[in-house]
């Protein structure tokens, strides 16, 4: 049998994630990040973007975080997610227009524009968009 | 008839009362279900956070935050947390006296301490009782949110960065159940040391960036979680305080109107058989 770790994922509204899984797969503010069981201590904070867990078993799921911290100790596995979204409750019609806003905003930007608020929102739908992507090849 | 008319009138405006209780009761009792849920919905991340925090104050990491170093205490920080509304018996009461005591305490060592309030209760009551208070923050509504409380939590760890506080406490009134809520002081900075054997090896994490911006920040987020997650729960007692009260309210109504109403008939039926025998000695006198 296949070595097993505890995850958790919270996010500040609910407990998405709970149990044993077999890897993860993040990604890092340095980049995708696997994390198998007996990993050394390690932490790191998240950008918007998937969680891909294999549970006990070969089960996959997939959810979005956008942004947090994730803490891993050689036993368990912590991400402390802003926002989490479970892959099936994605909506993608609100992903597909908060990415059509943000561009826009990008290209009329006016006087009291925020460019980094809107590459961060333009960066969270994307994640959820190729995440969706992703689930559909399936 | 001896005072039957005041008496009915007072029977009416009991009534009247234990209408508007029963009605805040009822209120009440949907009010905290909603509440229960979002402190069920909280806790996960609440719990998460201070266990990572746990695993980090026992590691010996290569950089030491502040939050984590014990300072000799001159001055105390207490962010107390309040209803912002009041018949909800004797919650916010039994807190304020518990802060009382512990302030008691300090001062017989020579400690001052500052506050930041949420809520109305608890601002009224540092007015009274005096104090410094250095933040206030009231109306977060039914619907608390993460922004309400940054604002008094900001202003506390400021002080303490600065070295104007050298601890500081988080007050709040625990949902245990919907019958029973209790006061907790808890404290937030220094971060008191997880009570687990300490591992024996030394061991520090991997940091990707680097360790400062990430312990930080999750830092501060453990601070705010904390306190969001007091306000949570605060709200949540604040509901089960008001509906048992209101529920106590409601039957003593209906217990008094039943004592007006036994008085109200004797009374009347006093009245009929004075009534009587007046007729009937009025009769004998003049047959």
């Amino acid at each position: 049998m296949a070595m097993t770790v505890q995850l958790d994922v919270v996010s500040a509204e609910e407990k998405i994630f709970s149990g044993l899984v077999e890897s993860v797969q993040v990604t890092g503010s340095e980049g995708e990040l696997g994390i198998l069981p007996f990993h050394a201590p390690l932490l790191t904070t998240l950008k918007p973007g998937m969680v891909r867990i294999v549970k006990q078993f070969g089960e996959e799921h997939v959810i979005y975080v956008a942004g947090g911290v994730l803490e891993v100790q050689p036993d368990t596995i912590t991400v402390l997610a802003d926002v989490a979204v479970r892959g099936e409750d994605l909506d993608e019609q609100a992903a597909l227009d908060a990415q059509k806003r943000a561009e826009e905003a990008m290209q009329h930007a006016g006087a009291d524009f925020n460019y980094a608020e809107a590459a961060a929102q333009l960066a969270e739908a994307i994640a959820q968009l190729r995440i969706i992507q992703k689930m559909r090849k399936k | 008839m001896a005072g039957g008319k005041e008496i009915k009138s007072k029977i009416g405006s009991i009534n009247n009362t234990r209408k508007i209780t029963s009605a805040m009761e009822k209120v009440a009792v949907s009010k905290m279900r909603k509440a229960q849920d979002r402190v069920a919905a909280t806790r996960p991340y609440a719990e998460g956070m201070r266990k990572v925090i746990g695993n980090v104050a026992n590691g010996s990491l290569e950089y030491r935050h502040p939050y984590l170093a014990e300072r000799e205490v001159k001055r105390v920080g207490y962010i107390v947390i309040s209803t912002d509304r009041g018949l909800c018996g004797g919650l916010n009461t039994n807190e304020f006296k518990k802060v009382a005591l512990e302030l008691k305490s300090w001062k017989e060592k020579g400690v001052d301490a500052q506050f930041a309030v949420i809520g109305n209760k608890a601002t009224a009551f540092f007015k009274r009782f005096g104090g410094k208070v250095v933040a206030q923050q009231a109306g977060s509504g039914d619907v608390p949110r993460l922004a309400d409380v940054i604002g008094s939590v900001k202003v506390m760890l400021q002080a303490f960065n600065e070295g104007r506080i050298d601890r500081l406490f988080l007050v709040y009134n625990k949902f245990v159940n919907t019958m029973k809520q209790e006061p907790v002081i808890d404290q937030l900075l220094p971060l008191p040391k997880a009570d687990i054997a300490q591992k024996e090896h030394n061991w520090d994490y991997l940091y990707e960036p680097d360790p400062q911006p990430i312990i930080d920040m999750l830092m501060d987020r453990f601070v705010e979680s904390q306190v969001y997650q007091g306000v949570v729960e605060n709200s949540a007692s604040e509901h089960a305080a008001r509906m048992v009260a209101m529920k106590a309210a409601t039957d003593n109504a209906g217990n008094l109107m039943d004592d007006l109403k036994l008085v109200y008939n004797k009374a009347r039926q006093a009245a009929i058989t004075q009534e009587l025998s007046e007729i009937v000695a009025g009769a004998a006198a003049v047959g």
